[in-house]
């Protein structure tokens, strides 16, 4: 069974009272489960933090599947999202996540048999000046070429 | 010709912190916008003629003027939830102006008498986000946020809020129902969220840059501001510039400079010498410009809509004569199928149809009548559901279909790209 940490369990309480209503808790609350989940957030999850926080598991869960952040299934310790939208699409990001799976062997969304890496296309990041471009976890890497974003992927530890 | 007001500073890297910011005369116009009354500071913006930057372009000074004085409390709304693809002008305004914004804030919270605002930034952002709350957190430090704000009497409280992952959280009611802990489905209006937004009260909703550029009306004057721009489009506007230019950026320029001028001079003119074929002006959802059209193009809310397009949030995407239209309109049609919220038939139908219609073109499976379906279903989604999402996912299939559509019928026909040929069949 999944459990917050105290300190985890400590911010949600801060959340709960920040906001003028405590569903607005909900987005919080599933972003620390997700960080302290390596990533992502399980179904026993939703039923602790419905405890936790007083609100029915139903109207967290409406929150957790609408948004695309929060992750369903496990990802890998590096979560590579490459943006697929127009401008890096025109700049080969497509061709540069088609390599990435083809080379780790697996298919969008999986995770890699060693845990490392999750692939995913995503839209727009915002970032289209510096394209091709992907995210991986919190951090953006611009500007890349095949090789270098190659590279980039070896080079994590 | 550039005009910095907005990104006078950006190359400075002290000017995101407190310090930085007010070695250039930052909060000066906070304390200027204190000595005049609220509704003086709602009539400057009225007459300055400012139109949101988020992609609406509605007068900000009118939106203000809808609130309600019924005594209930007002919400300000800070949209920082920047998804229309190739945007990228309000993320670096947080990044290298956070203060700015802040400044902007406070000021326009002032003068719709609002005691609490919040950032809502799209969860992508997490380094604006970062620059953002360590700003926040210098402001409070210094009181220039909370109780009586340079001892105005004014008090103020300012948050972030970090969404996570929904294109429609853009969307105005979008984005409410997404702060209140709901899945982001926009409302219906009326009622308009300044009469009935956040928690059923009064909010105003204004876009990052707006909020900044409030500053710059307080600061200089309305007469001052209306002189940048055209009769109808004042100001200043940032243009994210994006694709096949030497010098892809945000600049800003006064609105009416001609959308070649702006090709050919801050970004540098087309990358290797290639010839330009089209150009989406603002954002994915306005309808596409043939070269010959952004020949004539100026960059104002007038001109464009007269060509059937729009300014929207100002991002630019440039195309060479090496771009496959059908290819394009793939990528975009995945987009908005993939951020439609499902709330409207219309919209969560017709998105999927046109992704799988000009896929079909793609995987060899369309026939010639499909390019007729394709802008049938298109127009059938126009203005029948409760926002915007829909008639942005029609609006540039009826741009590059009718315009290109020789590229269409040839892929149907041949199995392969007219423009790039076998190679990437």
């Amino acid at each position: 069974m999944f459990e917050l940490s105290t300190e985890g369990k400590e911010f949600v309480k801060k959340e709960l009272a920040r906001y003028e209503t405590i569903e607005s808790a909900i987005i919080p609350a599933l972003y620390r489960v997700q960080k302290e989940n390596e990533g992502w957030v399980s179904e026993d999850a939703i039923g602790h933090l419905s405890e936790l926080m007083n609100i029915p598991e139903a109207r967290i869960n409406e929150v957790f599947h609408f948004y695309t952040m929060f992750n369903k299934k496990p990802v890998g310790k590096y979560h590579v999202q490459v943006c697929c939208n127009v401008a890096c699409a025109m700049a080969g990001t497509r061709e540069i996540a088609d390599a990435f799976m083809k080379e780790h062997d697996v298919k969008e969304g999986e995770m890699t048999s060693d845990g490392r890496f999750t692939f995913t296309r995503v839209e727009c990041l915002g970032s289209c000046d510096t394209a091709p471009m992907m995210q991986i976890n919190d951090d953006y890497h611009e500007n890349l070429t095949p090789e270098s974003a190659q590279q980039l992927l070896k080079d994590l530890k | 010709m550039e005009v910095k007001l907005l990104t006078e500073h950006y190359s400075d890297d002290n000017y995101r912190t407190l310090e930085g910011y007010k070695a250039k005369g930052g909060y000066e116009d906070l304390a200027k916008a204190f000595k005049m009354k609220p509704e003086d500071i709602i009539s400057e913006v009225k007459a300055s003629g400012l139109r949101g930057r988020g992609g609406a372009g509605f007068p900000t000074g009118v939106k203000w003027g809808f609130l309600p004085n019924n005594g209930e409390t007002r919400y300000l709304l800070c949209n920082a939830d920047e998804g229309e693809p190739c945007t990228f002008k309000d993320r670096m305004m947080m990044e290298r102006a956070p203060h700015q914004l802040i400044e902007g804030m406070i000021i326009s919270a002032f003068a719709v008498n609002s005691p609490k605002s919040y950032i809502y930034i799209r969860g992508e952002y997490v380094y604006a986000t970062r620059v953002i709350e360590k700003a926040l957190k210098e402001a409070y430090d210094a009181g220039l946020l909370g109780k009586n704000i340079m001892g105005s009497g004014f008090d103020h409280d300012m948050d972030v809020y970090v969404g996570a992952g929904a294109y429609i959280c853009g969307e105005e009611t979008g984005m409410i129902s997404s702060l209140e802990g709901k899945k982001g489905q926009p409302k219906l209006k009326p009622p308009f969220p300044a009469v009935q937004g956040y928690l059923k009260k009064p909010t105003i909703v204004n876009n990052v840059e707006t909020l900044a550029a409030v500053k710059y009306i307080i600061r200089d004057g309305a007469e001052a501001y209306k002189k940048h721009g055209t009769e109808k489009s004042t100001g200043t506007k940032l243009f994210s510039v994006a694709g096949d230019v030497n010098k892809p950026g945000n600049y800003e320029v006064p609105l009416g400079y001609p959308m070649i001028d702006l090709i050919n001079n801050e970004c540098g003119g087309m990358k290797n010498g290639k010839k330009l074929k089209a150009a989406i002006p603002g954002g994915t959802s306005a309808p596409i410009l043939n070269a010959e059209e952004v020949e004539r193009a100026t960059l104002d809310y007038e001109c464009l809509a007269e060509m059937g397009s729009m300014l929207g949030s100002g991002s630019i995407v440039i195309m060479d004569e090496t771009r496959c239209m059908v290819d394009m309109l793939k990528v975009i049609a995945h987009f908005y199928h993939h951020e439609s919220c499902g709330q409207c038939t219309p919209c969560r139908e017709g998105t999927g149809w046109l992704h799988k219609l000009v896929s079909g073109v793609v995987n060899g499976t369309a026939q010639v009548s499909d390019i007729d379906l394709l802008c049938e279903v298109a127009n059938k989604m126009k203005g029948r559901t409760i926002c915007a999402l829909s008639d942005a996912a029609a609006l540039p299939v009826l741009g590059i279909v009718p315009k290109f559509r020789d590229e269409f019928q040839f892929f149907i026909e041949q199995g392969y790209s007219k423009v790039q040929g076998r190679a990437n069949a």
